[in-house]
């Protein structure tokens, strides 16, 4: 089966390299995966979008992602100036870095700031985020972290990996 | 099939590229940086820089300069690589010719971007097309896992043709999308890729290449290439079939999809073909008999083939380019072989996906892309 997922981020959070993430920790579970970044609008602080694909069998389409099966939202001021319900599924959930305003939650700034996870200011939330979607999409827990250590030089990749194994436990049903 | 296995892993295109280019022991690459092409050479740089690839890499300051690099070196024995899209491509517009016109064998990666303006750096195939008529090898990819592969076979159908080689991937789609790829170990390349063969011998004198000659020298040179490409058809076949021996893995002239026992068949090359399958299982289900002959070359283009597998079909081309005043250019190019009908779709990089498809091949069999004869319907 199909599921497809768009990933809502500003740029700098990491929203890029977690669909990577998730897509390579997917592949370690046997499954088929595909991340596809949306060119063109890449700067610091501005909205990007990233598709992620994941399959039991080979995934042959290259277009975006229209409708997906799960949005994840990494910031709460993303809900100003888009319109998830416009994107998303009937049946499909939303993901988010908040205490509000999903269908789960995580509280990922926290889990990086306590980390020291930060670069320039900003928390850097993409692998506590990979960490809660992981948990959602049925990704095994060790595969995304394999995928965070592959992914980061060695002085990086074990706080990042500890987002994500906290992310994974952490995330729940938003009130 | 060998004992020692590939490893499957998940890379963006540009890096799929930059692997075969290192498994196929390339000796020297040139290149200039352009979106969305500048990740292969930044990744071979780091591998020449890191020792991983025993390569010359020479920096240069156009994409003039950068085939003009290879050429010299292609010339010289040795094998060689570069890559670049739209605006670069037609930089070294002239090389291009030269390198085909001197029987040159080398490979590039041609990452499919719309010429501009408007400024665009999404996908088309129309800078790729521009090659068409040079003489050099021209294939198109559909998928990571087919970038690697027709890279990897481009080094030795060029070298056994004495024909430069292009394999073309769309912008971003692929360049850019990470999606699963099986890396065969460097064991397998090595028994499939021999050493690279010159087909000339320097001795003690020296030569000239490209020197001037009677007129009917040149006329002959060019019957000669024309051949050679026309029969290079037998050669992808060949090749392509030890590569599947190898790998198991198809990368012939072209694919056929639920063709066989189609009324409608759809005729396209590059990225979108996958979201094209997708759209045929769904209307399949529907009862709807279409299906898909994929081109993975254009150069050889096999008019008898295809003529064959399409005959008594209802046939729709989809080209992802234009040529001003005619057509699709795979349009004016089937219908050398059967009538057809021709959309035009996706130019400048307009997302066109599994439900565009679906829509596109309703239409077409309720008759509803009618057109002038030899026209064309723009999506």
């Amino acid at each position: 089966m199909l599921r497809e997922v768009i990933i809502f981020s500003f740029g700098g959070q990491g929203g890029v390299t977690a669909a990577r993430i998730l897509a390579l920790a997917a592949v370690k579970d046997g499954m088929y995966a595909q991340a596809i970044p949306q060119f063109g609008a890449e700067r610091r602080g501005s909205l990007v979008r990233s598709y992620l694909r994941l399959s039991d069998a080979p995934i042959r389409r290259h277009s975006s992602i229209r409708e997906a099966d799960v949005v994840s939202v990494f910031a709460e001021k993303i809900l100003n100036i888009v319109n998830v319900g416009d994107v998303l599924k009937k049946d499909g959930f939303v993901i988010i870095n908040s205490e509000k305003g999903g269908d789960y939650c995580i509280n990922a700034s926290e889990i990086a700031l306590n980390l020291n996870l930060v670069s320039a200011g900003w928390p850097i939330v993409n692998t506590a985020m990979a960490g809660a979607m992981a948990k959602v999409l049925g990704i095994q827990e060790k595969s995304v972290t394999e995928a965070i250590r592959e992914t980061f030089s060695e002085k990086l990749a074990e706080s990042n990996a500890r987002a994500a194994e906290i992310a994974y436990r952490e995330v729940h049903e938003c009130q | 099939m060998s004992s020692v296995t590939s490893v499957r892993t998940i890379m963006t295109g540009n890096q799929a590229v930059a692997e075969a280019v290192r498994l196929a022991r390339t000796e020297v690459i040139a290149a200039y940086p352009i979106t969305p092409q500048t990740v292969i050479v930044e990744k071979l740089a780091e591998m020449v820089d890191s020792g991983l690839l025993d390569a010359e890499f020479i920096r240069v300051e156009s994409e003039h300069s950068a085939l003009a690099a290879v050429y010299g070196s292609a010339v010289a024995g040795k094998r060689s690589f570069t890559a670049t899209s739209s605006h670069g491509l037609l930089y070294m517009y002239e090389m291009v010719w030269w390198v085909a016109n001197a029987r040159v064998p080398l490979v590039m990666t041609v990452v499919t971007r719309t010429i501009g303006p408007p400024w665009n750096i999404h996908t088309d195939h129309t800078d790729l097309l521009t090659m068409r008529d040079s003489g050099w090898i021209i294939a198109m990819a559909e998928n990571v896992q087919e970038a690697f592969d027709l890279t990897i076979q481009g080094f030795r159908i060029s070298e056994e043709v004495s024909l430069p080689y292009t394999a073309g991937m769309d912008a971003f789609q692929l360049s850019h999308t990470s999606e699963v790829v099986d890396i065969p170990p460097q064991q397998l390349i090595d028994e499939f890729l021999p050493e690279r063969k010159q087909s000339y011998v320097f001795g003690d004198e020296a030569f000239t290449v490209g020197c001037i000659g009677p007129n009917e020298y040149t006329a002959k040179l060019r019957k000669d290439t024309f051949e050679t490409l026309k029969s290079a058809e037998k050669v992808v076949d060949k090749v392509s079939k030890e590569y599947r021996e190898i790998t198991g893995r198809d990368c012939g002239l072209y694919e056929e999809y639920r063709l066989d026992d189609a009324e409608y068949a759809v005729v396209m090359m590059g990225a979108w073909s996958g979201d094209a399958k997708d759209a045929i299982d769904i209307l399949r289900k529907d009862n709807l008999p279409v299906g898909l002959l994929k081109l993975r070359y254009v150069r050889p283009m096999p008019y008898r083939s295809i003529q064959k597998l399409l005959d008594g079909k209802q046939v729709l081309v989809l080209d992802r380019d234009c040529s001003m005043g005619a057509g699709g250019v795979l349009g004016m190019e089937i219908r050398n072989c059967v009538e057809a009908t021709n959309v035009i779709a996706g130019i400048g990089g307009v997302d066109v996906g599994v439900d565009d498809f679906i829509k596109i091949f309703r239409m077409f069999s309720e008759g509803k892309l009618e057109v002038e004869k030899n026209g064309v319907y723009w999506y």
